[in-house]
């Protein structure tokens, strides 16, 4: 395989993995929140919140990486403060790719645990409830074990998006080969110079191949959790 | 008193005015669907909250509107057997049975042995409830409730979803749990056949008011509570005990009314049943009948008649010691001039006294 791919073009398959891991790991947690809020709460602005999670869905990408430019970037408000007061900085790092990739991804993988938090019967809650469980023991007991496999869902749709994410990412971090050089910004990288075309489609080929794998991935394990849950 | 509820709620148009107090044993709150039932039930759990309201049981306020008390539910340490049971589907029967245990503190693993024993679900144990059957379903149900260390149990409708041959698989279970555990009941029900089998104190609702409280037999004998009743419905209850087998598969029993005989009872003598009497199936007689095939005739004194709109009227006896209900034509009633204090015979066909009435 090395021999198969050079240097550059793993460098921009693995970051590509890392990026899609990492926004997807660390907004995995929000996403059930968010879902949750959205599923069950009953707060003004709830539409609002709605409306702001599935902006990156309808927004051009490149609107969106210029809104984080904006407000994550070296002189924007937010990104300000994270590197004064934590030194984390995003504009032109991988943080910044998998930060781009992430708040993409995140109306599907709200979406797909929203669905599953729906169809979590609220009568199985109460009935933990009357048996002495309080609010957060049942979540955590009752609702978190039935909404897994939308988790698991949600996961690996929000994995596979951030994987391709291209237009919000480039805006946003730009194209450095080896620091934010994914595979879909490679991509279009080799198809911009003469002869680049066989890279490009080997590229091309690897996508596909992860993506499949992903999607594969995200059936066997959504199924054993099924299995695991409808109780049979 | 172990529970002392008065509710104040309205929704959609429904109005709730109720108040009742129930003793220990087996309460069972009956009425129609719709008659809010569900709504007492779910404020004495505490997963409604009612608009006003107190509710009470051993002495401790669980909910005051008043005073501005409300327990969360899970503070509450009421068990709950819903219609629908209600079982977690990730979890085993012997983690569902163990769940509120586990929450609770309780350590006892001698406790859950004997009421899986007493349930018979031992075998289902390492079982998933998506491969339960509804009747076995409904027993875990109640021994997650029970071993969830509560004060006292209510239970909404725990046969309504299962069929004939499920109910009777259940009852025992329930009478065991009555005579054995000991817990307080609420029992919510609209099958006047299981309240007239468990209960020992009936609070009749409709449409959100109490119409009768009081014991199930003088409720159940009570022609106004009984005009609530479908006319199929009304019927007393009388406790009975086995005397004898006799060798014309007859069954003997001794009742406050008087001596019984019914078809073959299972038991031995000593036993302890209740006989449930339909209105519809006592007739009245002036005179001891004679030349007549039905077996079973009580001597009786007309305590309360009362005609309703249509061409019947229901007549309350005193027979004994016990209470019986008679519906009969008003023309008869005229025709035989009927009035309280007046002396005649009840006449009970023998097998008008249905076997899966006759519990224990």
């Amino acid at each position: 395989m090395t021999e198969w791919l050079s240097p550059d073009e793993w460098r921009a398959v693995a970051l590509s993995l890392r990026v899609s891991a990492v926004a997807t790991a660390a907004s995995l947690p929000f996403g059930v929140l968010v879902a949750l809020a959205l599923a069950r709460g009953r707060f003004p602005g709830r539409q609002l919140l709605n409306g702001l999670v599935h902006l990156p869905l309808i927004l051009p990408p490149v609107v969106t990486g210029y809104l984080l430019l904006l407000t994550f970037g070296r002189k924007g408000w937010v990104g300000q403060f994270l590197d004064q007061w934590f030194g984390i900085v995003f504009a032109f790092r991988w943080t910044g790719a998998a930060l781009a990739a992430a708040v993409m991804a995140f109306p599907l993988m709200v979406r797909a645990i929203r669905l599953a938090i729906e169809a979590v019967d609220p009568k199985l809650e109460q009935a933990a409830a009357t048996l002495g469980a309080s609010r957060p023991l049942v979540f955590l007991t009752v609702t978190l074990p039935l909404i897994l496999p939308g988790i698991v869902a949600g996961a690996i749709l929000a994995f596979a998006k951030a994987m391709g994410e291209f237009g919000a990412t480039i805006t946003f971090v730009s194209n450095i080969p080896g620091q934010t050089q994914t595979l879909p910004s490679a991509i279009y990288a080799f198809l911009q110079v003469p002869g680049g075309d066989a890279q490009a489609a080997r590229l091309a080929l690897v996508a596909i191949v992860i993506a499949m794998a992903a999607l594969l991935l995200s059936e066997w394990v959504s199924r054993a959790v099924a299995r695991r849950i409808a109780g049979t | 008193m172990t529970l002392s509820v008065s509710l104040s709620h309205s929704f959609g148009g429904f109005r709730l005015e109720a108040a009742f107090e129930a003793p220990p044993g087996v309460t069972a709150l009956f009425g129609r669907s719709g008659s809010g039932k569900t709504t007492v039930v779910n404020a004495v759990a505490g997963l409604l909250r009612p608009h006003r309201g107190r509710v009470a049981v051993q002495g401790e306020v669980l909910a005051d509107t008043e005073a501005g008390v409300w327990l969360p539910p899970h503070r509450r340490r009421i068990g709950y057997v819903f219609q629908d049971a209600r079982l977690f589907p990730h979890l085993t029967v012997r983690q569902n049975l163990t769940y509120g245990r586990w929450l609770a503190g309780l350590r006892d693993g001698a406790e859950i042995g004997r009421i899986v024993e007493m349930l018979g679900i031992g075998p289902l144990l390492s079982r998933r409830p998506g491969a339960l059957s509804g009747g076995e379903r409904q027993r875990v149900a109640l021994g997650r409730a029970i071993l969830s260390g509560p004060r006292m149990l209510l239970m909404d409708e725990p046969l309504a979803a299962l069929d004939d041959a499920r109910k009777a698989e259940i009852l025992p279970y329930l009478e065991r749990l009555r005579d054995e555990v000991g817990l307080p009941i609420l029992y919510v029900s609209h099958a006047l056949a299981e309240v007239a089998r468990l209960a020992t104190t009936v609070v009749l609702l409709e449409a959100g008011r109490v119409t009768a409280a009081g014991p199930v037999a003088e409720v159940l004998s009570d022609p106004g509570a009984a005009q609530g009743l479908a006319p199929r419905e009304a019927g007393a209850v009388l406790l009975a005990r086995i005397e004898a087998q006799e060798e014309d598969g007859l069954t003997r029993l001794a009742t406050g009314a008087g001596p019984v005989w019914l078809p073959r009872v299972a038991g031995a003598p000593g036993r302890a049943l209740r006989l449930r009497i339909l209105a519809q199936d006592v007739m009245l007689a002036l005179e001891v009948p004679q030349g007549i095939s039905a077996l079973n005739h009580l001597p009786a004194v007309v305590e309360e008649l009362r005609e309703d709109d249509g061409p019947s009227a229901l007549v309350r006896l005193r027979a004994g010691e016990e209470a019986l209900l008679a519906r009969i034509t008003r023309r008869s009633a005229r025709a035989m001039e009927l009035r309280p204090g007046l002396r005649l015979h009840a006449v009970l066909k023998a097998v008008s006294v249905a076997q899966e009435n006759a519990g224990g």
